[in-house]
């Protein structure tokens, strides 16, 4: 769709409502209007279709399986036990394959049709959920360090994201008007938007708050990234502002790029309001309105200058940013099992491999699982245990894992018990690789998707774990992600090996990102299958087996030896600074 | 083909008929009517009005010298053998018009002097819907005496429904009744049509000849009409080529449709919206294989049976029933397994047992669960002889050329551990692009759009009852682009379980909608219930919602057309009765009286099965 068209949409829109009350009772098709088709992804929403029943459905003269993915607007990935039960029971009623934990933290929900879409969602917003802003223009889910080891920084801290993601939600009353029956009230249609205008934003835009060490938000990638600064004591401080990051390219387009945010300054908790919304308004009013893929704020500060839009946020806001602090990630990839906070309180850290919660085989491939009833016995468990489980949380982590948060200490045993019975231990067999390994959803259901991913994740690494262990690295901690188009919503450019899908079973392999999410990787090798890809890997494997320093990663090594070059802009290493964990890391159970 | 041959006393000399028979003799029914036109054209240019020379005769009295034949038929047979008997009755030298019996005028009954009935019932016990008037009219007050009148009943029907042959029954009782003269006893013909019908004619003929005593100086007009016949018919199949044979509903779905299309090239099938398509089926290898099996017969043994000798593989698979039990069998095989369970099932007690047995199970199936041993004659004898399956055509010439287009459910399910087919559904489904189908028209002029193309049109077609309504669509919009006038609305009410497996033809009838060749479209999925629904919904609850429309669009003129399930159709017309009613204020006799005047009308058309 041209940009003038998705622009005047908006403005045309009366505030995200279009026609869309229409599109929902038009009974000849499970489709919207195409116009609707736009709006709809504000109210955090896609409509999409079974690609692999779309060749069939046409001979048969039946138009395509329309569905419909919702998205929830969940900062931090952060659910309670009850909730959990909530949103399991809407996947079992009203979606199809299960639950899938989003790379930003959020549950998605597939193959809803047309026709039970309102049901759902009034279903997900009476678990005191919200979709809102999921999607579209405007700001998306607000990502949160999830593997903190600092229970009450980690508080303070998803709590300012919450608010921020509250902060910069629509004003339009849309949203309860067509899916809550609210009733209209005056100025409906026409309600300011003081953060958004009548245009909203010119593309997504993306907001993340790390906290060293762990970089797993991939703060780099986002438009807007805040990594907290945390004083000897574990004590917040403040946030270091970086902006301009963003995965999407297109292939062959120059134009079209993977940016790493820059920092430019630091602020004290009070002000990440008000620098988030100068930078919001910032990108509202300067980014490309003309060319929509030159639209997001990475472009924007590429085409006016870094220096240029620093003083403009700093105008906005009203205040001067403070000179950044020095800070050190380890590791943008999650720890797995057990690990205690400083009150005592536990937390497990769960592979869910590509996000994807089921029970039995999904699409009749692989094993039979038991994941999505495991998690709801948990559930239950601690919803059943008021008093032991009231700082109890279920956080979904932005590397699609899954942290069960805040277990007494009494309950630990249980959880365990539960988590082998239905199979949720698989990070304790799954090599380093499988377990840091990241794929987006694409096929059946995403329309964008030029290749498979999730559903190739297994066979691909068991292959390259095959390969692995012909070189003894199968213990190598290789960070793999897939996309299935260059959209990058697997964050594929900070992988350290990435496949970017270009045609079915056919990937661009880009190589040699770091892993901690401060350096973008490059692309080796052009439209290759799986045979290829393989080949290429494995010379690389062999030299790396010899050649590595002690500790030295595989995507750290290949620049080292020159295998890739990555140039300065793609960088953002940090001096390392010796930070004081305060960690207490119990893996294995006693 | 025309249905009604008048031969009213004719005032040509003899060379000018003999002329005119030789001009008629190779014209098939569009030559015919024609040249009626053209004559009349010609006719109307002189001053003096003459009888047009192929119409029905109305107005007239009837001639004394000639019998009327009359039918009453659903699916072709009465008419057939109607047919059939005004040929032999003109071989005979007698004079002889053949009338549908909703064409026939009861205003001219007390002058009607020999007349032949040929009537089938339906279902359990129901006039065709085409001699309804005339069935309701000689069973009530206003009928007339006819002392002066000689008649006879052929009735057809199905010794599997408890009231057999009851409308020949009912109409020949009435007619002695009456004070009619009967002329040779009511024949009550069974699904093997001809054992009764073929006599029955004969004996018709001989009795007619006998009163009425033909003039040997009445030269008839065709003096050969058999044999102007046209090439290809339900006894002379054509085969058509088989061109797609395409699933249209998805995998997902319970049933299994099938958008059949078959190339009609040089076959002068030149079918309207509204007509069928007769295909003639042959009964699997496997299932003839179990049969043969079951009864530990050789199939390749040859077997004579009227004049035919075939072996008796090609028997049960090109010439007998072999899906479809019959009462008969059922009563022979009771004697063949000497089955006392079975020889209860035949009384009239157990009619339901009965029925369940007949909708629910296939002659293989009752040769496996009671053993009895049958020759291969004796099984050729009593099977029922082989019955061509009619399909609602789905297209018109004017969007399809030389082509038929058919919406087939295949049927196919598991009984007892093993597949059983419908008999043509199947033979559809299993043939592949280049197949062969052996094909016949069979014309359905009460199920027409109407003449006039500005006239709006309700079609109610759930499931395949769909067929007929997309070349009425079809057609519809190839005329609407060449018409000046004002084009009809055209609206459709289609129901089937499930919306996104199940919606027949979907991409056709959003496209329609778009483009304006479909007006309005009522859906109903019965199985998508919303989760807080009750109950669920077919086309008549759809009905009744959109009742205030739908009321004003018939008082407008609207044609409604109904086709699908019988009981389907029920439900529709009480649903229709409902909304008629609701616009006068609630009286359901003047609803009724109102949907009866449409039927008179040709205006509310149902082709029901």
């Amino acid at each position: 769709m041209s940009t003038a068209s998705v622009e005047s949409i908006k403005a045309d829109s009366r505030r995200l409502r279009g026609s869309l009350l229409q599109s929902l009772a038009d009974p000849v098709t499970g489709s919207l209007r195409e116009d609707d088709q736009t709006l709809i992804k504000y109210h955090g929403s896609y409509q999409q279709d079974d690609r692999d029943a779309r060749e069939t459905r046409r001979t048969a003269k039946l138009e395509p399986a329309y569905s419909f993915m919702i998205r929830t607007r969940t900062p931090g990935g952060v659910v309670t036990p009850q909730q959990w039960l909530r949103l399991d029971a809407i996947a079992t009623t009203y979606a199809e394959r299960g639950l899938r934990i989003t790379t930003r933290q959020a549950f998605q929900f597939h193959g809803v049709i047309k026709t039970e879409l309102k049901a759902t969602m009034r279903a997900i917003n009476a678990a005191l959920v919200d979709t809102l802003a999921a999607c579209g223009d405007v700001n998306r889910n607000v990502v949160v360090a999830a593997n903190p080891l600092v229970s009450r920084t980690h508080a303070q801290v998803h709590a300012q994201a919450a608010a921020l993601s509250e902060h910069l939600l629509p004003n339009t009353r849309a949203y309860y008007e067509i899916w809550l029956d609210e009733e209209r009230v005056a100025g409906s249609g026409e309600e300011a938007e003081p953060i958004y205008g009548d245009r909203y934003l010119p593309r997504k835009f993306k907001i993340g708050f790390a906290i060293p060490p762990t970089n797993d938000v991939d703060v780099f990638a986002q438009d807007l990234g805040f990594v907290a600064i945390l004083d000897a004591a574990g004590a917040l401080l403040g946030y270091n502002v970086a902006v301009g990051g963003g995965m999407g390219a297109t292939h062959g387009d120059a134009e079209t790029y993977p940016r790493l945010a820059s920092t430019i300054g630091f602020v004290e908790p009070r002000h990440v309001t008000a620098v988030a919304e100068a930078v919001v308004t910032a990108q509202r009013d300067y980014g490309n309105r003309d060319v929509r893929k030159r639209a997001r704020l990475k472009y924007t500060i590429d085409d006016r200058g870094l220096d240029w839009f620093k003083s403009e946020v700093e105008r906005r806001a009203g205040f001067s940013l403070l000179p950044a602090r020095p800070f050190a990630f380890v590791h943008n990839g999650d720890r797995f099992g057990w690990s205690e906070g400083e009150d005592g309180r536990q937390h497990l850290t769960l592979r869910i491999p590509a996000g994807r919660i089921v029970d039995g085989r999904l699409d009749g491939r692989g094993e039979d699982l038991r994941h999505l009833s495991g998690l709801r016995a948990i559930a239950a468990l601690l919803d059943a245990r008021p008093d032991e489980s009231a700082d109890a949380e279920f956080r979904m982590t932005p590397n699609q894992n899954l942290v069960i948060a805040g277990v007494a200490p009494t309950l630990r045993a249980q959880v365990d018990a539960l988590v082998a019975e239905h199979g949720l231990d698989g990070w304790r067999r799954a090599s380093p690789l499988r377990r840091n390994a990241l794929a987006c959803v694409a096929l059946p259901t995403c329309g964008l998707a030029m290749a498979e991913a999730e559903r190739y994740l297994p066979d691909f690494v068991a292959a390259v774990e095959t390969l692995l262990a012909r070189h003894a690295l199968q213990d190598a901690p290789i960070h793999l992600r897939i996309s299935g188009c260059p959209n990058g919503c697997s964050r594929p450019y900070l992988g350290e090996i990435a496949l970017v899908g270009k045609a079915p079973g056919r990937y661009n392999l880009m190589l040699g990102a770091d892993h901690r999410g401060q350096r973008l990787n490059a692309l080796y090798r052009e439209n290759i299958d799986e045979a290829q890809i393989l080949a290429a890997l494995d010379p690389l494997f062999a030299d790396y087996a010899r050649e590595r320093e002690h500790g030295e990663g595989f995507g750290d090594y290949l620049l080292r030896s020159g295998v890739v070059a990555i140039p300065d802009r793609d960088r953002r290493d940090t001096a390392p600074f010796p930070s004081i964990p305060i960690e207490i890391v119990a893996e294995s159970l006693a | 083909m025309s249905s009604s041959l008048a031969l009213p006393a004719t005032p040509l000399s003899n060379e000018q008929a003999d002329a005119v028979a030789r001009l008629t003799q190779d014209l098939d029914a569009r030559g015919l009517w024609w040249l009626s036109g053209y004559a009349a054209g010609l006719a109307s240019r002189e001053a003096q009005p003459a009888p047009p020379l192929a119409a029905p005769v109305r107005g007239e009295t009837a001639t004394p010298g000639r019998i009327s034949i009359v039918y009453g038929s659903q699916t072709g047979n009465a008419r057939r053998v109607a047919e059939q008997l005004a040929a032999d009755a003109e071989s005979a030298g007698l004079g002889v018009r053949l009338l549908r019996a909703d064409e026939y005028p009861t205003r001219e009954l007390k002058h009607e002097r020999h007349l032949y009935l040929v009537l089938s019932t339906q279902g359990d016990g129901d006039p065709s819907d085409d001699a309804r008037d005339l069935h309701d009219f000689l069973l009530g007050p206003r009928a007339p005496r006819l002392e002066h009148l000689h008649f006879a009943v052929l009735g057809l029907g199905d010794s599997s429904y408890p009231q057999f042959c009851v409308v020949g029954q009912r109409i020949d009782a009435r007619l002695a009744e009456l004070g009619a003269q009967r002329v040779l006893p009511r024949g009550d013909a069974d699904l093997d049509i001809d054992g009764v019908a073929a006599p029955w004619r004969a004996h018709a003929v001989a009795a007619a000849k006998d009163v009425l005593k033909p003039s040997a100086t009445v030269t008839p007009l065709r003096p050969q009409p058999a044999q102007a016949a046209p090439a290809f018919g339900r006894e002379r199949p054509f085969q058509a080529e088989l061109l797609v044979n395409q699933r249209i509903t998805a995998t997902a779905s319970g049933k299994d449709v099938r958008h059949v299309e078959l190339s009609l090239d040089d076959a002068q099938f030149a079918y309207e919206p509204g007509d069928a398509l007769g295909v003639w089926p042959r009964n699997p290898d496997a299932l003839v294989a179990t049969v043969l099996d079951t009864l530990g017969l050789d199939g390749d043994a040859e077997v004579a049976h009227d004049g035919v000798a075939l072996p008796l593989r090609v028997w049960l698979g090109e010439k007998r029933e072999l899906t479809k039990l019959s009462r008969p069998f059922i009563a022979s095989h009771a004697q063949h397994a000497r089955s006392d369970e079975l020889n209860r099932l035949l009384a009239p007690e157990h009619a339901e047992r009965f029925a369940t047995l007949l909708a629910e199970q296939q002659v293989v199936d009752l040769l496996q669960r009671f053993d009895g041993g049958w020759s291969a004659e004796e099984l050729v004898a009593a099977l029922r002889p082989l019955t061509p399956r009619l399909y609602s055509i789905a297209s018109s010439r004017k969007a399809v050329g030389d082509e038929a287009h058919l919406t087939v459910a295949h049927v196919e399910y598991e009984h007892g551990g093993q597949t059983r087919w419908g008999a043509a559904s199947h033979f559809l489904a299993a043939r592949d692009g280049g197949a062969r189908v052996p094909v016949f028209l069979e014309s359905n002029d009460r199920f027409r759009l109407p003449a006039d193309a500005s006239r709006d049109i309700v079609m109610i077609g759930p499931g395949t009852g769909v067929a007929p309504f997309r070349a009425f669509v079809q057609e519809r919009a190839a005329l609407r682009s060449a018409a000046t006038g004002r084009s009809g609305r055209n609206w459709l009410f289609f129901g089937n379980p499930h919306f996104r497996s199940d919606f027949l033809y979907q991409l056709e009838w959003q496209r329609a909608l778009k483009n304006g060749t479909l007006d309005r479209i009522d859906l109903a999925f019965s199985r998508d219930v919303s989760r807080d629904a009750a109950r669920k919904v077919y086309v008549q609850d759809r009905i009744r919602e959109r009742g205030a429309e739908l009321d004003a669009w018939l008082r407008n003129g609207a044609h409604l057309y109904v086709c699908g399930g019988i009981a389907m159709a029920r439900d529709v017309h009480a649903a229709l009765l409902d909304v008629v009613a609701a616009g006068n204020g609630g009286d359901r006799d003047a609803a009724e009286a109102f949907l009866r005047e449409l039927q008179q009308q040709r205006r509310y058309a149902k082709d029901v099965y």
